[in-house]
Order: C-alpha cells, then structure tokens, then sequence
C-alpha cells in the first residue's frame, strides 16, 4: 500500500498540482492585464489579494481559472437534463456517435487495405504513397470540401462527420496492421507451406491471429484521432451539436469558460475511448493465451 | 521403393557476393524405416538438404525424389513431417490446438482430430497438458508438442532439423531415448540433422557426414549398433568406434583455413 502511494499516487499527484499550480498563474497573468483596465476606469484601487480574485472570477476571462472551468463542466455535465443543448452529455454524445461510426469504418477499411497490400504484389508497390500523401493534407481544409460535396449529393447528419473521423482512423490501422500481417516467423510460414496450407488459410489461422497484438496497438491510436475528426468535421458544418459545436459558439460569444469545459469534455471523452479499446484488447489477448503481465 | 533418393543435387545461391554452393554433387539414398544423420559444420548444406526434400527450397542441379514423387508433389500430398529448430508453436493456441493445426488445415472430421491429438500427445508423454498455452511449458516439453504436431498427421517421413540443438543435455538425452522408441513404435523413416555426434551415432541407422564449401557429402556411415539402444550403449566400444570415424570424417572434410 505504502508503496503504491510512493510509487504512483504520489508522482502522478505532484505533476497533477503543478499543472493546476501553473494554470493558476497563467490564468493570473494573462487576465490581469483587462482586469487593470477595469479597475482604472471604475477607479478602483484594490489591494492585490482582492485583485487576484478579481482575475480569477471574470464572466468572459482570456484564460479560466480551473476551478471556473470545473464549476462549468460539473453544472453542464451532471445538473443539466442530458437532452438539453446547454448538457456537455448530450454534445459528448453526438460527437461520439459519429466517432464510434467513423473509427468502426475506419478501422474496417484499415484492416482491408492492410490485407490487399499484403497480398497484392501491386498494391504493395503503389497503394502506400498515396497513403501516406492523403495524411500530409491538413484535414482541417478537407473537412469542410468533404461536407460540402456531401450535402451537394444529398448526404447530411451524422455519415459526413463520420467519414472525417474514418478518413483519420483508417492510416494508423493500415500501417499497424501491414506490420502485424507480416510480423509472422518464416519458421510459422514453412510451417503453414509444409502443410501445403493455402493463402486463405495461412490468413486465418497464421496471419490475422498474429497481427491481433498491432491491431490494437493501432486502434488505440485511430480512436483518438476519430475524435479528433468528428470534432474537426463538426466545425465547418454550423453543426448544432457536438463537442466541436460548443467549442465554435463558444469563440463566437468569447464564452471561453464554455469552451475549456467542451475541451475537457472531449478529453475525457478521448481517455474513455482509449481506455476502452485497451481493455478490450487485453481482453481478447489474454483469451488468445498471452503471457499475464 | 526408396523414401528418398538424390541423384548429382546440387543448390546455389545467388547472393550479393557471388554465387553459395549450398549444396554440390550430393548422391544419396535413403531406404524405408531408416533413422538418417545429417551431421556437419555450420553451412555443409545439412540443413538446406533437408529443405530441399521439403520442398522449402529448390535444387539447381541433379534430380531428387521423395515417396518416388516430385518434392513438390510429397508436399502436396503432405508426405512428411518437418521439425523445426525451434518448436514453433503458435502461442495463441492451446497444446492441442497446435497439434490439431495441420489436421484441420488437412481437412479432418473433427472426432478424428480429437482421436488423432489424445494418440500422439500420448506418444510424446504430454497428456494432460492438452489445455496449456506453449508459454507454460517448458522448452524440451514445447519441442515434444511440436514433434506431436509433425506425428499428427501420419506422413512416414519425419524431417527434423536440429530440433534438440536449444535444449540443455540432460533434457536433450532424455528427448533421444524417447525419439528412438517413437520411431521404434511407428517404424517412420527419419532425417535428423544435428550438430552433435554422440546424437547423430546413439540415435542413426545411418549417418551422413557433410562438409562445407561447397556443401557436400563427405562420408556415408551405416551404424552397426543393435536397434535396442540403452543411454549407456554410448560407453561401449563399438559405439566409440563409430564416433571417431564420424569425428575423423569431419576433420577431413573440415578446412582450418577460416
């Protein structure tokens, strides 16, 4: 017990108080400066403690104090009726919805890509260029070409948003699996050969089996960056809800406090994703017979 | 009929640096029911023969057979069974599962596999580790499961390349007798490569010694012990005899220039 407290609660608690310590002086800085100008004109000459609160208590601040930032979270996500637009539960869970469709989409495709390249001599050769090229453009330019040309056919709501996340989450997938396609010793590949076993089975019973480590690895990655695409996807849009909404009318309307609860929305979001594909492949590892750790 | 028959087998390999004669000339038979020795130093082609019998790589020159057919017809028509170096099990299948691999590739009933997997986990003395995942057991006992594996499917030929060569020697004697009385028992016709003569003597019919660049067969040594062979048959003379004539037999083939 004692040294679980020394060895994680107390390092991880330490890093957590300077952040929060650091925040508070930011905050601070960057605020004081309007608050100075407030002050001059009213013709008030507070002390610094009362100065000090003052930075930290405005409506529309340049930087929120965390506690203004936690207050927002707590009121929007655990006192608002989660089908109320003002409900952080409810903007989550329209950009998790097209997150969780674009990843399942993206994921898929990754994996299809990943066995042609591994199987196809040509697509070997020619497909992983122009992968890599469709990454190097920023999709904050694509978003928006990507909505347009899909509302022109007539596809609007959720497939648009989803299609960004997809476009995102399917490269690391891709990457990860060609790898763990491969990742087979030429000892099992004899092996599958001396058996005269065919390409398909070699595939089911060889292949996929040990790529199962990597695609997880890369399924970690592409639903972190599925969010961040339906996010993105949202901004465009004037999508009405969704993380990426708030977080747009929040710029609008300088409601910055707004805006640091949607982010923090969205990273907790991120970290349930995450945590859930984690567990889900240690799951699946450890009925494959991995070694526990 | 002869299992295996080679006939002028040779195999180059065309490298960066020129042109490796893996395998020059290599004239050899091999009867029904023998236990054939490959022994050498490192790059004497021993390995690359057994390879080339499998089917694993293709011959440049000479002709060879196996079962009578092509190596790539004995393949097909899985005629035998290869033991790697290493046991090679797959990790995310169970004892049995990796016994019961190449018999659901190979397109068993599945009453049969279960029949087929309790008979050679029994020969190789692994039941009741039939649930166990590779990473439980240790190295000698993994080796045994992969030689379960190679059993599974009754081809009369068993390749087996240096399988014992990552066990310690206490494990590795104890793996000789009971491959012994497994060939004793199944009357299969076995190529085993080694780096080791005691190995090669205590457990052949026959012994092939081979030399290196190019790799070739030096000696052919037909053993003259009793099939009956007690672990303690290595202090007798006759086996003694026949270990120097190996020793000999490398020495000769073997240049000290490199």
């Amino acid at each position: 017990m004692t040294d679980r407290f020394r060895d994680k609660i107390l390092p991880v608690t330490a890093i957590l108080l300077a952040i929060v310590a650091a925040w508070y002086v930011g905050a601070y800085m960057l605020n004081a400066p309007f608050q100075r100008d407030l002050d001059r004109r009213a013709g008030e000459t507070p002390t610094f403690s009362e100065f000090v609160v003052k930075t930290m208590t405005q409506p529309k601040p340049t930087l929120p104090a965390p506690h203004q930032v936690a207050v927002n979270f707590y009121e929007n996500t655990f006192l608002r009726s989660v089908t109320s637009a003002r409900s952080l539960v409810y903007h989550s869970w329209v950009t998790l919805s097209s997150t969780l469709a674009g990843f399942a989409m993206g994921t898929l495709l990754g994996i299809v890509i990943a066995v042609g390249i591994v199987h196809v001599t040509t697509l070997d050769r020619s497909l992983m260029p122009w992968i890599i090229t469709s990454q190097t453009i920023p999709i904050l330019a694509l978003a928006p070409m990507i909505i347009v040309v899909l509302a022109a056919v007539g596809i609007t709501g959720l497939l648009p948003k989803a299609l960004i996340s997809t476009y995102l989450s399917f490269f690391p997938v891709a990457v990860g699996m060609v790898k763990g396609l491969r990742s087979p010793d030429a000892i099992h590949l004899d092996l599958m050969r001396t058996y005269n076993a065919s390409k398909a089975e070699t595939f089911w019973k060889l292949r996929l089996p040990a790529s199962v480590p990597f695609l997880f690895a890369s399924m970690k990655v592409a639903v972190a960056a599925s969010l961040v695409g339906a996010i993105v996807g949202e901004l465009p849009t004037g999508a009405v809800a969704g993380i990426g909404s708030k977080l747009l009318s929040g710029s609008y309307y300088s409601q910055t406090i707004d805006m640091f609860a949607a982010l923090v929305a969205g990273s907790v979001v991120a970290v349930l994703l995450v945590t859930a594909v984690g567990l889900t492949g240690r799951i699946v590892e450890r009925a494959m017979g991995a070694r526990p750790a | 009929m002869s299992v295996v028959q080679a006939q002028g087998l040779g195999l180059t390999f065309n490298t960066n640096d020129g042109p490796v004669h893996a395998l020059s000339n290599v004239n050899l038979t091999i009867e029904k029911g023998e236990f054939v020795s490959f022994i050498g130093p490192s790059g004497c082609g021993k390995t690359t023969f057994l390879r080339v019998i499998a089917d694993l790589e293709q011959p440049t020159d000479g002709t060879i057979t196996v079962n009578g057919l092509s190596p790539r017809e004995a393949r097909e028509a899985r005629g035998y069974g290869y033991v790697f170096q290493a046991a090679g099990l797959f990790p995310w299948r169970t004892i049995e599962r990796n016994v019961a691999l190449p018999l659901e590739i190979m397109g068993y009933p599945k009453v049969e596999i279960a029949q087929r997997i309790a008979r050679t986990l029994d020969l190789v003395n692994l039941k009741g580790f039939e649930k166990k995942f590779p990473w439980q057991l240790s190295g000698g006992m993994q080796q045994r499961a992969s030689i379960a594996r190679a059993l599974a499917f009754d081809a009369d030929l068993l390749l087996m390349d240096e399988p014992f060569g990552a066990l310690d020697e206490i494990v590795r004697d104890h793996l000789n007798e009971q491959l012994l009385q497994l060939w004793d028992r199944t009357n299969k016709t076995i190529c085993f490569v080694t780096h080791s003569i005691p190995e090669a003597v205590y457990l052949s019919t026959k012994i092939v010694v081979m030399s290196p660049r190019p790799g070739r067969v030096t000696d052919v040594i037909e053993s003259t012990l009793p099939k009956e062979r007690p672990l303690d048959i290595r202090e007798s003379p006759e086996f003694l005899a026949i270990a120097a004539r190996v020793r000999d037999g490398l020495r000769a083939g073997h240049s000290y220039d490199d």
